[in-house]
């Protein structure tokens, strides 16, 4: 299961399958939405694209992954539901405490992940709003419509400042500056770890001098490999593996 | 500073255009060396401007929206403007994230491990209240058992010191 998943990366684990358990027996008086509301969930998010945590990934990529505004929405609405729920429940009752660390658990996981995409934002600004804006009609966004417009102000915040302190007091043909330029692109060429969830077959491997040349790998299903994060990157969103 | 910013804007670029103008292709040396000092100035100056910009967008995450004022005591008045639109900006955006409250990103910084921690006042704070309506006076010196997300953001300001056993 997604939530699963989420939490086996966390150090203390014993808890967890047991508040999964519990959801299934149906604690009386606690969880009082149906278990299979839980279940179905987890179940829109392997279905969808990416079966691979969406955390892992981002955590671990050297560029902003695509935005992933339905499996947010998710968390968010199961995150309401149990606090709901732990609001009815009777104090002292042991099942609110297991219940409570789940969902501090779960809201952990969600603020690290948005923390994560807003620190890659914030760092590669000027690049991610040109790839936002030289995307074509049907390719996915990699930023979610909030994202774009707190990436967009800071921008524009930074713009403002540096005009106003230095440039504007500078010679003339000095008071432009490319932030695109300026500000350092994300490293695609950084090595990553990676575990393959689908076989693929004869994925390039470009050189990295002049004296090699390319290649080709197959990438076994469960295989661990360190790789170059540009020769993955487009298995990574398809979600035919999983970073590590 | 303001010297290495303004001592260029009168006497560079002028003096370099007038020269290539008039013909004089002896001096196109010296004025690329000089555009050369000039760019290499710009990007020292910038680089110093990004680099206190990055620190105080840290300084946020770290202790919060209102910052202590030693510490604003050495921002320049275009910085606190930009540190009030930054904070702004992610309030915006905190708040379009989580559902009806919003979800406060600058909590929950490390996994939780545990529902309740023991805790130390590091000095006097005065009342504070718990969830289920409990005030526990925190006074210099005292010690406590707090939940977990009551207490973060008083340990980030240096109020509670967790007691790590």
């Amino acid at each position: 299961m997604y939530l699963q998943c989420l939490t086996e990366s966390m150090t203390s684990t014993p808890v967890t399958p047991v508040a999964f358990r519990l959801w299934r027996l149906g604690p009386d008086g606690l969880c009082r939405f149906p278990p299979a509301a839980v279940f179905s969930g987890a179940l829109r998010l392997r279905r969808g694209r990416s079966r691979a945590p969406a955390w892992l990934n981002e955590k671990f990529a050297p560029e902003l992954l695509e935005s992933k505004p339905e499996i947010i929405e998710c968390v968010v609405e199961q995150l309401d539901h149990m606090e709901a729920n732990l609001k009815r429940a009777k104090r002292g009752d042991l099942k609110v405490s297991v219940h409570r660390m789940e969902i501090e658990r779960i809201r952990y996981v969600l603020s690290s992940y948005l923390r994560c995409r807003l620190v890659k934002i914030e760092k590669f600004f000027p690049h991610v709003l040109e790839k936002e804006k030289s995307r074509a009609e049907g390719e996915p966004s990699i930023l979610s419509p909030e994202e774009f417009a707190f990436a967009k102000e800071y921008m524009a915040n930074t713009e403002t400042y540096l005009k106003n302190v230095a440039l504007k007091h500078m010679p003339p043909n000095l008071q432009k500056v490319s932030l695109l330029k300026s500000v350092p692109k994300p490293n695609l060429d950084s090595f990553v770890f990676l575990r393959v969830l689908e076989r693929q077959e004869n994925i390039l491997v470009e050189p990295e001098t002049d004296e090699q040349r390319e290649y080709t790998i197959d990438l076994e299903e469960g295989s661990q490999h360190l790789i170059r994060y540009k020769t993955i990157a487009p298995l990574v969103a398809s979600g035919a593996v999983q970073l590590i | 500073m303001r010297d290495a910013v303004t001592s260029p804007a009168g006497t560079g670029t002028r003096g370099g255009r007038s020269d290539a103008k008039s013909g004089r292709t002896d001096l196109i040396f010296l004025i690329r060396f000089r555009h050369c000092c000039l760019l290499r100035n710009q990007r020292c100056i910038l680089a110093y401007l990004y680099d206190r910009l990055l620190r105080i967008r840290a300084l946020r995450w770290e202790y919060g929206s209102v910052l202590p004022n030693t510490i604003q005591f050495h921002m320049s008045a275009e910085e606190v403007e930009w540190f009030n639109r930054y904070k702004k900006s992610l309030a915006t955006y905190m708040r379009s994230v989580g559902g009806e409250e919003g979800l406060d990103l600058t909590q929950d910084i490390k996994p939780p491990k545990s529902l309740y921690i023991e805790v130390r006042c590091l000095r006097d704070y005065g009342e504070f209240e718990i969830d289920d309506g409990t005030t526990v006076l925190l006074k210099k010196n005292s010690q406590h058992f707090l939940p977990r997300w009551k207490c973060e953001q008083l340990i980030r300001q240096g109020v509670l010191e967790h007691i790590l056993l």
